[in-house]
């Protein structure tokens, strides 16, 4: 099947401002993709190249075999801070969606506002931030594409509307079996949703892979203190105390060594790992997605 | 698409749309009152307030629709969009920039000229027995003396506010797209499109096919100088615009200068100039000059080569013109839609 | 029908957190053979997780024979964990139901009560292991 996402040496330029350096990427379809990273890592910037929002600097990256490019009737998109139409009412935003998107799915739209309750003749300014959100998520869904692409969309919801907001996320994926790229710098929202993972930092992917793989392959190991660090694994990070040494490590292989006390990490621990990172001693760590 | 632009653009539309429909009331209202045409006819249309009226305020209004499309319809176009973020959503829907910024100029271009040029034809209608009253000869002071080929009549009559108003669109569109914010790009495109307005009669209009006419300076035919004569009766000083009586009813009066025997011209003459009394000054007793002087000056101009030369541009070049300058406009207009379409699919990130 | 819950505190992933909820369902007597589990499409629009989350409990559910998927249908019940002891969970349910109002009167808040359990709980089991 053709991968949703694929880049090569994906870099991205604004003047000397480097937002996006030497990605390498292959997301399979299917899944609910998870985009990970502290505010400026590049996530937006890689999702607005993957909408064709952008054009690369360098390097390629295709959806669906192709090059991004504007009206792409496959790949739907819900930008950052969720724009909308000040002036048109939540009713002229769905015509807007029937009139330019040739595979709408009038049904779907109509039952979502039923769902949501709101307000169809409501100019866009008067939603508040949740209510345009949904009505972004509508635009999207109701599309139909095979992708949907989300920058940040609940960052700045209220908890009970960003749980809404997921939830339905989530019923559409179950219903329509839709690939997801969901970006966020809240790694509990994307634990419970997403099932892979893409963490960057300093414009650099760090890592990626299927979510159930890397929980499988990270592990803490703490221990007695030692300065020089291990060679039989690859610690992604080491904090030491004047007596102990704590490091977290990702290896395929059990750990067999007497000398550390290998305990699991959450998904958070591990990004949180890998965000403390430097950015030049990064490597990029793919592991291989299991399909 | 379309349905999208319209319900965009509708307020802009009625704005602009209703300030046109109501001139062309006051046209179609007061058409019935113009006077029967004969001699007297400029004379009986400037004594009537009314008509006075409607006619300045008609020339106003086609005079600044294209502005107002440019600044108004044109900038804030793309600007408006970028500058809300809201093409981040309206391009992920399924229709490319290019077809999106194809239908969006498509629908307020045609819109905005077909609305231009009803008005303009309503106006031409309109204001028939001036232009023949003028191009008659008759005369008279201000606006309603002003032929249609001449400036600023040129600019709101016949079918060059069409093809101002659809470069003024894409100068908009072009500038909103380069600049990105609304509000400074309708400063800029007002700001170059009044420009282009100045620069096109004031430098450009004359050499699209002007006419000269060169005479000798006689008694008879000269009007008026700028001279000096000091205190002992002596001409002393440069002279300065010396001009000659032009007799071409309809016709734009473009320069009237005096050249030399190599046919460059000259704003300021020798001192001896001054001794060229005109006829109609010597016969109101304004000569400090005896006749027997004047007329020797006048030889001596003769015979040192001085001629004075009329460029003008005759009122049978009317439709000529129009034709030129429209295309010109029109050109610059698919230029810029030109360059607005490639800059928004390859510069716009 | 019952109502699917996720503990974001709790040490296990996900799905084995609803693999072992719906078991205590069947273990309680909530859930009889029969009954139709929530679909996904309602857990996942419920709780905003993974549709495959949902799926692989059920599978796991599905292995163990206790319920068995119906393409286009549903998920259900095959098979409940009751036994004997079902009949006594009554009377030891109205037990609880007064022990809990007395520690409440002595002035436990929830915290207390659950800490007084668990360590009881453990140091039972592990009495009756020795």
């Amino acid at each position: 099947m053709t991968p949703v996402l694929r880049t090569d040496a994906l870099t991205k330029s604004f003047g000397r401002k480097r937002a996006l350096a030497e990605c390498t990427l292959d997301v399979p379809a299917g899944r609910v993709v998870g985009l990970v990273g502290p505010n400026g890592a590049g996530k937006s910037t890689l999702l607005n190249l993957a909408v064709g929002m952008l054009t690369p600097t360098s390097g390629t990256i295709e959806v669906f075999g192709e090059a991004p490019a504007s009206g792409m009737p496959k790949v739907g998109f819900v930008a950052q801070d969720t724009p909308t139409y000040a002036n048109l009412s939540v009713d002229d935003h769905l015509r807007l969606g029937e009139h330019l998107n040739p595979g709408w799915d009038h049904a779907l739209a109509d039952a979502r506002m039923e769902r949501l309750g709101l307000d169809r003749a409501q100019k866009a300014r008067k939603l508040s931030g949740g209510q345009r959100a949904q009505l972004a998520l509508t635009l999207g869904l109701a599309k139909r594409p095979e992708l949907l692409i989300l920058d940040e969309p609940v960052a700045s919801l209220d908890p009970l509307a960003r749980r809404e907001f997921l939830g339905d996320l989530m019923e559409a994926v179950a219903e329509h079996e839709l690939s997801v790229i969901l970006s966020s710098h809240l790694v509990s929202d994307l634990e419970r949703a997403c099932d892979h993972l893409i963490v960057l930092v300093d414009s650099r992917v760090q890592l990626a892979g299927d979510m159930d793989v890397l929980l499988a392959t990270h592990h803490r190991l703490t221990g007695p203190r030692r300065d020089s660090l291990p060679e039989e694994f690859d610690v992604v990070a080491a904090t030491h105390s004047d007596r102990q040494s704590s490091l977290v490590v990702r290896t395929d292989t059990p750990i067999y060594d007497p000398n550390w006390t290998v305990t699991q990490l959450s998904l958070e621990d591990i990004v949180l790992a890998y965000m403390g990172r430097r950015a030049n001693a990064a490597q990029p760590r793919t592991l291989e997605a299991v399909r | 698409m379309i349905w999208l632009t319209w319900r965009q653009f509708r307020v802009q539309l009625a704005a602009v749309g209703g300030a046109i429909t109501v001139m062309l009331l006051f046209l179609a209202y007061t058409a019935g009152g113009l006077p029967d045409f004969d001699d007297q006819f400029l004379a009986a249309f400037k004594s009537d307030a009314l008509l006075g009226a409607v006619y300045t305020a008609g020339v106003a209004v086609v005079l600044c629709v294209p502005a107002i499309v440019g600044v108004f319809w044109g900038a804030p176009l793309v600007a408006r969009e970028l500058e809300a973020g809201t093409h981040r959503l309206v391009w992920t829907q399924t229709v490319t920039r290019t077809r999106w910024l194809a239908t969006k100029l498509a629908v307020t271009g045609l819109a905005a000229m077909a609305a231009t040029g009803l008005l303009s034809l309503i106006l031409n209608w309109w204001s028939h027995s001036l232009d023949q009253a003028i191009n008659a000869g008759q005369k008279q002071n201000g606006l309603f003396g002003v032929s249609r080929i001449a400036p600023p009549l040129f600019e709101a009559r016949g079918i060059t506010p069409i093809a101002y108003t659809a470069f003024a669109l894409a100068l908009g569109v072009a500038i909103g797209i380069v600049v990105r914010r609304v509000v400074p790009a309708m400063a800029i495109t007002l700001a170059l499109f009044v420009t282009v307005q100045i620069v096109m009669p004031v430098f450009v209009r004359e050499h699209l096919g002007a006419s000269s006419a060169t005479t000798v300076i006689t008694p008879r035919n000269m009007m008026g100088m700028m001279a000096s004569i000091n205190p002992n009766g002596e001409a002393a000083g440069e002279v300065h615009d010396l001009t000659v009586e032009f007799e071409k009813p309809g016709a734009w009066l473009i320069a009237n200068q005096t050249i030399d025997r190599n046919g460059e011209a000259h704003r300021a003459l020798p001192s001896w100039f001054a001794r060229c009394v005109p006829a109609h000054a010597a016969a109101v007793g304004r000569a400090p000059f005896s006749p027997q002087e004047a007329a020797a000056c006048f030889q001596r101009a003769k015979d040192e080569g001085y001629r004075q030369r009329i460029r003008f541009m005759p009122a049978s070049r009317y439709w000529t013109l129009q034709a030129i300058e429209s295309a010109i406009f029109l050109a610059l207009a698919a230029l810029l839609a030109g360059a607005s379409f490639w800059w928004l699919r390859n510069r716009v990130t | 029908m019952i109502q699917l819950h996720l503990d974001a505190a709790s040490g296990l992933s996900p799905y084995l957190q609803l693999v072992r909820q719906v078991r205590h369902a069947l273990r309680l007597g909530l859930l009889r053979e029969g009954d139709q589990l929530p679909t996904v499409k309602e857990v996942v629009a419920e709780l905003a997780i993974n549709p495959n989350t949902v799926l692989k409990a059920y599978r796991e559910l599905e292995r163990d024979g206790l319920v068995s998927a119906r393409p286009g249908v549903g998920t259900f019940v095959t098979r409940t964990l009751t036994d004997a002891t079902l009949a006594s969970h009554g009377p030891l349910r109205k037990e609880l139901e007064r022990w809990l109002s007395k520690a409440r009167l002595a002035g436990l808040d929830d915290e207390s009560i659950e800490a007084l359990f668990l360590s009881t709980f453990r140091s039972t089991s592990r009495q009756e292991v020795a």
